[in-house]
């Protein structure tokens, strides 16, 4: 039984519906991640799961309960923002206090106390308790906007792309930390992201949101293996999958100009066939490619490769060096092509 | 011969901020060559001098034989590209592309043929007659990028140019902004903040920190060989690991921890580094660590792992399974030695 469900939420503004019959499904000791480009509708769903805003139709579930209407005290959900909200001049413990304060809270100061400095010691963040926050470095900053959160020990976390402005080291050393916090607390979480490395990291379950409407939810592994379409296969994946015309011919696909031959396991026509860059090899092919670019991407090199009319990636091991303009002879791991129709 | 160079370049600014402190630099014709470093680090000063746009303090720049250090922006034919919005909202696609034609003097052909060609390029073909309102996120930043490199100055300089753009468009982006610089041959200049970006695209990476440039190189010497902590820690996602321990005769020892060295190196503290692809199960290894989460990442998984010595990552095959909580015995295939009071490689 899912603890939080999300049936039939549609949301319009105007004439536009910005979210179009979303069903969706959390359990008690899980982050949902919902992955999606900008505009697709995230922060419209996190805010009608919050209580910020009402959906036009459908409703919401937390523990088996309807809180469609509730307000959003009611619910006990923390959220934290792109944007974080501290006060600049009041300390990290005056801005970490800051919720336990609240009038419904009614805490004592020595349990105030004892969850600040609880929310500290997780966050790493004891020795700036006295400091400004204005005073504090991005990364600080947003360990504090994740304490503000933690210290009330909601039902459920509402992260929105909280990592989204941090440089790019600091997003992914805070993206495990995140996770690793979030799985011992034990408390649920939806986050938000159109970063899909954060997706896959983090997401126990993961949702595609695409112009309103969920396209895909499963695992990491199923989402990026067994994705419904090309559209939720092109989410995934960096750099993202190939995706080449195919026609059948007898027991065997045939792919462009003639190129290569799989076996056909199932499927007739013309199909589009998509391929991860790590499931090609660049050897052991029949057809002759001819490498343009080679990208050094540390553990492996990426090369783009001109093959049969098509453009490919391809991930290779670093055990040999490539040269652009070499000749290679692309092989698909044909056991783990996707196949959808045209 | 290098094409751009920046001899011994300085910016202090009024307020005492030392953001550049004698940074040289040297960009070969036609070379794509990255400036990288945390915020803060002097990268985007950098470049600005090199635009015109911030005078040095001290130092000189020099573009195809010429000293340009005193010239204004506009005397210096660099192409200058911030992030890459602000299409005229009243010019269609295709006079949006070709605006920075317009005062170059070419005639009305050459600049068809260009605009042509850019649109060929980026695929933008169906969209020429359209206005930027009516072009969704994504192609206005196609158009915007066509924009930016429509011109042939004599280089290009980029600051952050995919910055604010969702990850999978950034993707594309980068791969469109190479192959169009690779097919021009012009010389780049551009600024990031992040590794793999700047490691997909460069034939040179700079490594930036508190105004100084740590090393610089082909991605692959920054990566195999990095110059110090800082540039090792930096490069490479996930970070390499290190551990912290002594050189005794001729082992490196930490915690949990006996590594054999084959050269000889002065014993006392060290730091060892080992990048997550290097780092492999064993059984009969004598290095133990707990599984403590396994990072999904499509291609590959990475492996959290909790030692005596610390916190430890391995990049695994994405069809290899291991539960949390396992022990595990650790091998390392190619570590790097580190002096932890200079940071230097030893």
């Amino acid at each position: 039984m899912p603890w939080l469900q999300l049936k039939g939420v549609t949301r319009r503004f105007g004439k536009a519906e910005v979210l179009s019959g979303i069903d969706l499904s959390l359990g008690a000791d899980e982050m949902l991640v919902v992955l999606g480009p900008t505009g697709a509708g995230k922060t419209t769903l996190l805010r009608i799961v919050a209580g910020l805003d009402a959906p036009d139709a459908g409703r919401v579930e937390m523990d088996g309960e309807e809180v469609t209407q509730w307000p959003p005290a009611d619910r006990d959900i923390a959220l934290v923002f792109q944007h974080f909200a501290l006060y600049p001049d009041w300390s990290v413990r005056r801005n970490l206090e800051f919720p336990l304060k609240a009038p419904r809270q009614q805490l004592a100061r020595g349990e105030i106390d004892q969850r600040v400095g609880w929310a500290a010691e997780l966050l790493k963040i004891e020795r700036l308790l006295d400091r400004p926050a204005a005073r504090l470095s991005g990364g600080e900053m947003q360990r504090v906007a994740i304490g503000q959160a933690i210290v009330r020990r909601p039902r459920l976390f509402l992260f929105d792309e909280p990592l989204t402005n941090l440089d790019a080291k600091l997003r992914e050393s805070l993206r495990l930390e995140l996770a690793l916090l979030r799985q011992e607390l034990g408390i649920p979480a939806i986050y938000v992201t159109h970063d899909q490395a954060e997706a896959l990291s983090m997401g126990d379950s993961i949702a595609v949101l695409a112009e309103g409407r969920i396209l895909q939810q499963g695992s990491p592994e199923v989402i990026y293996r067994q994705p419904v379409s090309p559209v939720v296969a092109r989410q995934l994946g960096q750099p993202a999958i190939n995706i080449l015309s195919v026609q059948r011919r007898g027991d065997a696909w045939i792919g462009p100009n003639e190129a290569e031959r799989m076996p056909a396991l199932s499927g007739t026509g013309e199909m589009l066939l998509g391929v991860r860059p790590e499931d090609i090899a660049p050897a052991g092919g029949h057809v002759p490619g001819v490498v343009r670019v080679v990208e050094d991407a540390g553990a492996a090199w990426i090369l783009w490769v001109d093959w049969a009319g098509a453009s490919i990636h391809i991930i290779a091991s670093k055990e040999r060096r490539f040269a652009p303009g070499e000749t290679v002879y692309p092989r698909i791991d044909a056991e783990r092509v996707l196949l959808w129709p045209r | 011969m290098s094409f751009l160079e920046c001899r011994d370049l300085v910016k202090t600014f009024a307020d005492g901020t030392e953001a550049v402190r004698g940074i040289d630099l040297r960009c070969g014709e036609g070379e794509f060559a990255v400036l990288l470093g945390p915020s803060g680090c002097g990268k985007t000063t950098t470049l600005r001098m090199v635009a015109g746009l911030e005078k040095p303090t001290a130092g000189q720049i020099v573009l195809a034989g010429a000293d340009i250090t005193d010239r204004s922006p506009a005397e210096r034919d660099v192409g200058f590209a911030f992030q890459f919005y602000a299409l005229y909202p009243h010019l269609k696609v295709e006079d949006n592309i070709g605006f920075p034609l317009e005062s170059m003097g070419l005639n009305r052909r050459e600049r068809r043929q260009r605009v042509a060609d850019m649109v060929e390029r980026l695929g933008l073909g169906a969209l020429v007659g359209r206005y930027p309102r009516q072009l969704s996120g994504g192609d206005q930043q196609r158009v915007a990028l066509a924009r930016a490199m429509v011109r042939r100055p004599q280089i290009y300089l980029m600051d952050e140019p995919l910055g604010t753009l969702d990850a999978g468009l950034r993707l594309e982006m980068r791969e469109m902004i190479r192959a169009q610089q690779l097919d021009a041959g012009i010389a780049t200049l551009y600024v990031t903040h992040d590794q793999e970006e700047a490691m997909s695209l460069a034939d040179q990476v700079v490594v930036m920190d508190e105004g100084r440039i740590r090393q610089s190189g082909a991605a692959a010497l920054v990566y195999d060989q990095p110059a110090d902590l800082f540039v090792a820690h930096f490069i490479g996602s996930p970070s390499m690991n290190f551990i912290t321990g002594e050189i005794r005769e001729d082992c490196f020892v930490a915690l949990g921890l006996v590594w054999p060295l084959s050269e000889q190196l002065r014993p006392g503290p060290a730091t060892l580094g080992v990048r997550p692809e290097f780092v492999r199960s064993n059984d009969t290894a004598r290095l133990r660590a707990e599984v403590v989460r396994d990072e999904y990442q499509g291609a590959c998984r990475y492996i959290h792992l909790q030692a005596e010595c610390g916190r430890l990552v391995m990049r695994v095959a994405d069809r290899e399974r291991v539960a949390v909580g396992a022990s595990l015995g650790l091998d390392f295939d190619r570590v790097l030695l580190f002096d932890p009071t200079s940071g230097k490689r030893l």
